[in-house]
Order: C-alpha cells, then structure tokens, then sequence
C-alpha cells in the first residue's frame, strides 16, 4: 500500500471533524448539566468504547442508579411514616397528583373558554338587542391553575433579582473602587445581610401599601410586595461578591489605566467590569438561588400568588391528597431552582473568557 | 335613586324575564372577595359556580385568606370588596374594637356550623364526669362542668389548660367563653390596658386559624378548641380529638358568619351591593331548597382545593345533617348548617346585639352601655334595608318566593326561650343590659375591669 486511499483519508479527515465537533460542543453540554452526552457521542462515533463506557458509567450511570435508589428507599420508607393526613405518599402517590394537577389545570382551561364563550353569547345579545354600549369584555376570574402558579413565581423572582441586580453592582463597584465607599457600605451590609426574608415582610407589606396607593396600577400589591422581599434578601451575594471582584483587579491593569489617563467611566467598562465579571455572575448566581428560596418563603407567608401560596393552600386543605400535592410542589421548586442555576451558569459561560468557572 | 325606582317599575311591567343585571346598573362589575376555608363560606363559591354572580353582571374572584386578621384588613384597606366574616369583625371594627373601620352586612351567612373539640386525653379525663343514656353512649348535650374537674387537675400540677378559638371577636370566641361560663369556669376578661382576654381566667384561650386548629392541638400546644367545620370533623377523622358539643347543642339556631364590606363601598356602590345581596340570596336558596336535596353537589363544590379543599367525606359529615362526636358515635343534626331556613340570611338587629352583649360581658366594651346604645350600634351595621330590597327585586323576577322573606319584621327576633340555650337563660335582643344581669359570669351594670379586679 503506497498510495492513500482517498476514501480512508477523507473518512480519516470526517472523523477528525466529527471530533472536534463534539469537543465543541462538550463546552455547552457542560454548562446545560449534559455532560454525559459527550462520551455518548464519542462512542456513537466509534472512539474507544471502553473508555467511553467508563465515562458514561461516571456521568450518567452513576446518578440514574442514585436517583433509583433514592426512589426505592423513599418508596419502602414513607408508607411506615403515619401522618394525621395518612401515610407520608411514596414516589407512586406523588406522580399520581402530578397527572392530577395536570387534569385539573385542563379542566380549569375548559371552565375559562365556557365563560368566554357565555360572555361572547351575552355580548352578542346585547349587540342584537340594540344595546352596544353595554358589551362587556372582562377576564375570566377562576383560579389560577398549576401551571399559573409556576409562571408567577418565576416572573415574580426575576422581577425582584433585576431590582436587586440594578441596586448590586453599581454600589458593589463603588464599593470595590473606593475605600471610602467600601468603609460606608461594609457595616450595612453586615446588619442587613443575615436578616430573615420573613422579617423583612411585614415592613415591605406596610411601605407597599402605603406608598403603592392605587390598586389598579401596572402591578398588582402583592406582586411588588413578593417582589420587593426577594429583592431585599438576594442584593448581598451580588453586592459583596462585586466588590471583591473589583477590588482584586491586577495592579499591572490599575497602572495602565493610569499611564492612560483613562477617566472613570472608561476605566469602569474597559477594564474593571471585564475583569471582575466572573466574581460578578459568581455573586449573581447565588443570587438568584437565595432569591427563588426566599419567595416560596414570602409567598407562603403573605399569601401572594405562586407556589408559596399553592403548598400552604395545601396544607391548609388537610386531604388526604395534600402532602403528595405538596411534595409535587417541592420537586417543581427544587427543578426550577436547578434550572434557574443552569440558566445563570449558561449566561455567565457566554460573558466570561477565563477558565475559573 | 332615580335609576332604582325606574328599575323597579321596570322589572315589574316585564312580562319576561332577562337576566337581572338588565336592570341594574353597576358601578362595578369586577369583585374580589375573600374567604377562609370553612364550609359556612359555602354560598360564595355556590353563587360563583352556580353562575349567580354571572347573572347579575359580576365578575368575581374568589380569594382564600390566610387568617381573619389579614381579611379584615384586606376589607379595610380595600384590597378585597367585600368577605364572608365572623359576625363580631363588623361590629367590633365600626365600634373601634382592635382596627377601626366602618364595615356594613347586608347578608347574614348562615345559622349554627361550630363545634368545641378536646383533645383524646383531655375527653378520656372528661368522660367520667359525664352522664351516660342506655345505650351507654354519653349524654347530650355535654356541660363544661364535665371539663372543670380536669381543669382543677391541671391547675393543680402547675399546668395552664390552653384552647384555641379563632379571633378574639368570633363566634368562637363568646361560644367557648359561654360553654365554659355556663360549666362554672372563668374563661378570662378583656380590659383596655390587658386584651389577652386571659385576666382571671381558669381556662386560657387564645387564637389560632381555623385549618391550624388540628395540628395545633396535635401538637399539644391547646388542648382543644372551638370552631367552624370541617375542623371539628376533621378531628376526629384524624383519630386525633372528640367534639363535645355543638353550637346547636349550645344556642339552637344562633347565627354564624356575615357577608362584610365597608361602608364606602356600599356607599359608592348601591347597585353593585344590591347585585351581590342578591346573587348570595339565590345561593342560600339553593343551599337549602327541597330539605337540603343539593348539598351534595355542594359539598363537591366546597371539596375543591381552590375553596375548603378538605376531603369529601369530612365536609359532607356535617353539611348533610349528621355529625360524628366520638369516633362511630354519629348522631343526626339535620340542623347543623342552615343557610336559608328559618330567616337565616335576613340581617337581624338582635342577632348583632347578642354579640355586643357577649363584648360587654367579657370586657372587650369596657364601659357600661345603655340598651339605646346597643341598639343604635346594631343599626349603624346591620342593614336589612339593603337585604329586603334585594329580596324584592329577586321576587319580581320569578326568581324567589314572597312568603320567604319577614317584610314586615322590625329587625328583632322573638326571644330565644330558654330551653333553647344551653343554660336556660332566655336571650331577648330588645333588653341587652337586662340579659346581662341576668347571666352569672360576666360583667354586669356598672362594672368595669381595673388591673386584674371587677370593680363596681
């Protein structure tokens, strides 16, 4: 064999390809929690299955066995747990409720287009009737289903984190470029830090209402209230982390800056925030993550809207459905904690170029 | 004025029926009223699933709430438009008893709905203190005097004998205080300096929110309570208590919740408050009509999460005439949740005057009041008016029956015989101060609390 077979080549030079492809997308199955994707792929594409199999056994085989486990413990153990609401649900009961629900939310679905259609009805009436100015458009008023519930949390968390965001940074950049600014700040954020979401509460509660007057406004009370308290507890992973970030710019960097003459606004996007950005995602993540505990607590508490309210109408309930309801609940809360983590995680990917994740 | 008196004489030159907001013009159509997961709360989500509210041109939003004390306010402060109350939250707010408010009721809920619960040890203590019938069951209806023993005891080891009620101005409140006062216990005074309600007291009270009620006890921090249902029931589902009376047992037909909402409101408002008297009318009838033939369908209704939640069977135990005392110990109450019969939801002064009796007699109205006084403050929230006007507007439409409704009535009940009460002390609305004197724990005439003495 002294000529290369072209085709060997080209199939050579398509593997190679194929492999870098997957290297590169290593990097986003990393960041959306699918690392095991990679070795999956690799074998699929013929590379050593041995060792790709050990691999898969690590990334995926290992936590499919934990979560099995997990599952088999907590269905022998919670049947022998006997509540005044019966016996703790097991993994069975649990998923039960979640097709429940789901039906429910169907069913709610169903009552809203009947109403819909019975105002289309009346409307139509009047219209024929000779009464026009009597039509009326207004929204359906049922409960608000599951999935409703999950939609305002969410809305609800980030609304309060942007607040806090927008509070953070500028005083954790200040903070971090000026001693001055770091000496003022410190002592407060030492109060206020370890302060409970629940005891900020009823002071959000009482100022909401007494400066957010009007009720028919762009948010309801109970939203900004929720809003607020998140807000409240969440600016201080932001803000501290910010400040570190910014304080332990390279000296070699402060020097050029002023070689440069560079003014402070320029200094601040040119040279700061690009450096300190990966402590800024570092304090926006854990942001975040108290944020969406904090409001469970607060809406559980304030009785606002959103899956805080929806696990202690349960609880309330008292049927014999309502600690799988509840249980549901906390596994959603948990999901939606670990995605809003990933989603943070994936932003903070995009923006940074360092290694240190 | 002017467009009511010319819906009148519309709606009565009709010959067909249109739906009723056809006639009455709103001065706002979207409602949010609260609501605390109870069955007595039963006529709102009726009049909502029913499509009553819907007739009469409203679109309302059904709230739950996590305490009395967050709905009072949530009325007060106008978050919410009006809320099925305890009946003493009105009177005490426009008094100025705790938040003041002027809070009007065109619409009285509903008759009786309560039951006082002990925890299993404290009825196993109680049991022996209590006669028993033939059939080796105990005896009906249960006095605190059973109780007292056990309260001694407690005394005795240093132990403070706690039980819940759910507001200090409920029904559960002066239901609890009554029981144990009738029985020979103090269950504590209310003065303006000390509004624990606890000054001199052999039993100690203090509030919990209806669906706490079980865990709390569970958890030994009361050792029973007075409430609305399922809570009683639910009890004993949970094997976890024992009721021993019901309010029926106690006061035969006493009323129960209101319908609130700020005066302003109905003020602003006089269509859209006749609208909702209205719809809330046709729900009672419909609770009540042919002996009770949709309850139910009621109690499906009541068992969704969105209103009481709790399982069907514990809310149908007492919403369809029977209750459960002792575990299979069932007897039959068919009178344990009225809605409709008997004048339930007309808005009677006397009903509010008891009420300010038993704030009298406990101290939470410090001072001495002429029978005028009670009277006036009766008038100043109760307002049948609004009710009888509603009630007519319901009739012209073919939509109720004439002979239901007491046009001609001044307000006041007869009297309640004595036989009818627990301790057979009459109760009649006309002579508050009279009544007063007449009960043996209490404050009476001139008396006020000073420090921890009854002075005067």
């Amino acid at each position: 064999m002294t000529a290369i077979d072209p085709d060997t080549l080209s199939r050579e030079e398509r593997r190679a390809r194929l492999f870098t492809r997957i290297n590169k997308a290593d990097g986003w199955f990393q960041v959306l929690g699918l690392a095991w994707m990679t070795p999956v792929l690799k074998a699929l594409a013929g590379d050593n299955p041995k060792a790709q199999l050990k691999d898969i056994w690590q990334l995926l085989g290992v936590p499919l066995l934990a979560i099995g486990l997990f599952l088999i413990a907590w269905g022998a153990l919670a049947p022998k747990v006997q509540t005044s609401l019966g016996a703790v649900p097991g993994p069975a009961e649990v998923w039960e409720q979640v097709g429940n629900l789901h039906a429910d939310a169907v069913r709610e679905g169903e009552k809203e287009e009947a109403f819909y259609a019975r105002q289309d009805t009346r409307n139509a009436k009047f219209i024929a009737d000779g009464q026009p100015e009597r039509v009326k458009e207004r929204a359906y008023t049922g409960k608000p289903t599951y999935y409703d519930q999950i939609g305002t949390s969410i809305v609800t968390v980030f609304f309060g984190f942007l607040i806090a965001s927008v509070v953070a940074i500028p005083l954790g950049i200040a903070a971090g470029l000026s001693k001055t600014a770091n000496a003022a700040l410190n002592p407060l954020i030492q109060i206020f830090k370890p302060v409970s979401p629940l005891a900020w509460l009823p002071i959000v509660t009482m100022i909401v209402s007494a400066v957010y007057a009007t009720n028919d406004g762009l948010f309801s009370k109970s939203f900004l209230i929720s809003a607020i308290t998140v807000t409240l507890c969440s600016l201080w992973p932001t803000l501290i982390n910010t400040a570190l970030g910014v304080a332990s710019i390279d000296k070699d960097l402060v020097s050029v800056s002023r070689v440069l003459k560079m003014g402070t606004w320029t200094k601040i996007t040119k040279l700061v925030l690009p450096s300190a950005l990966p402590l800024i995602f570092t304090g926006l993540r854990l942001s975040l993550g108290v944020g969406w505990m904090v409001l469970i607590a607060a809406e559980m508490l304030a009785q606002n809207p959103g899956l805080g309210k929806f696990v202690w109408d349960e609880f309330q309930n008292g049927s014999s459905q309502s600690l799988a309801k509840i249980m549901v609940a906390v596994f959603t809360i948990g999901i939606i904690g670990f995605l809003l983590d990933r989603v943070m995680f994936a932003l903070q990917s995009m923006f940074t170029f360092s290694n240190n994740r | 004025m002017m467009t009511k008196l010319t819906a009148l004489a519309l709606a009565s030159t009709c010959l067909f029926t249109l739906p009723a907001s056809a006639y009455l013009e709103l001065e706002k159509d979207e409602l949010t009223f609260g609501f605390i997961k109870l069955t007595d709360m039963a006529p709102l989500a009726v009049a909502y699933e029913q499509g009553y509210f819907e007739d009469e041109g409203l679109f309302v939003t059904l709230e739950a709430q996590a305490n009395w004390k967050v709905l009072l306010d949530g009325v007060i402060g106008g978050q919410l438009d009006g809320a099925h109350m305890l009946a003493g939250q009105p009177l005490a707010a426009t008094i100025g008893y705790g938040t003041e408010a002027h809070i009007i009721t065109p619409f009285s809920m509903d008759l009786n709905g309560n039951g006082i619960t002990v925890s299993n040890e404290i009825w196993e203590q109680m049991k022996p203190n209590i006669p028993t019938m033939e059939d080796g069951r105990p005896q009906h209806p249960i006095s605190a005097a059973a109780l007292a023993p056990v309260v001694e005891d407690y005394k005795d080891q240093g132990i403070p004998f706690n039980m819940g009620m759910v507001f200090p101005v409920s029904t559960h409140n002066y239901e609890l205080r009554y029981w144990l006062a009738a029985g020979g216990l103090e269950p504590g005074y209310y003065s303006p300096d000390d509004v624990s309600g606890q000054i001199g007291a052999d039993v100690f009270l203090s509030v919990t929110p209806p669906p706490q009620m079980p865990a709390t006890m569970e958890a030994g921090t009361i050792f029973g309570y007075c409430v609305g249902e399922p809570w009683n029931q639910q009890a004993v589902f949970k094997g976890i208590g024992v009721p021993v009376i019901t309010d029926y047992q106690l006061w035969k037909n006493n009323p129960e919740k209101v319908f609130g909402i700020n005066a302003a409101f109905a003020e602003e408002n006089p269509n859209t408050t006749l609208a909702v008297t209205k719809a809330l009318i046709r729900a009672a009838m419909w609770l009540d009509e042919n002996d009770n033939a949709n309850r139910e369908e009621a109690v499906e209704i009541l068992s969704r999460s969105e209103y009481v939640g709790a399982d069907y069977d514990v809310i149908a135990n007492s919403m369809t005439g029977t209750f459960e005392f002792e575990k299979g110990d069932v007897r039959e109450i068919p009178d344990f949740n009225v809605f409709f019969r008997y004048n339930a939801t007309y808005p009677f002064y006397s009903d509010a005057i008891w009420y300010l009796t038993q704030m009298r007699r406990w101290g939470q109205i410090a001072e001495p009041q002429t029978d005028e006084w009670f009277i006036e403050t009766a008038k100043e929230v109760y307002k049948p008016a609004i009710y009888l006007e509603a009630a007519r507007l319901l009739v012209d439409e073919g939509l109720a029956d004439e002979a239901d409704f007491p046009w001609d009535s001044d307000g006041f009940k007869a009297p309640t015989p004595s036989e009818d009460i627990i301790d057979g002390i009459a109760y009649d609305g006309r002579a508050p101060n009279a009544y007063l004197d007449s009960l043996p724990i209490g404050l009476k005439g001139q008396q006020i609390v000073v420090g921890s003495e009854i002075q005067g």
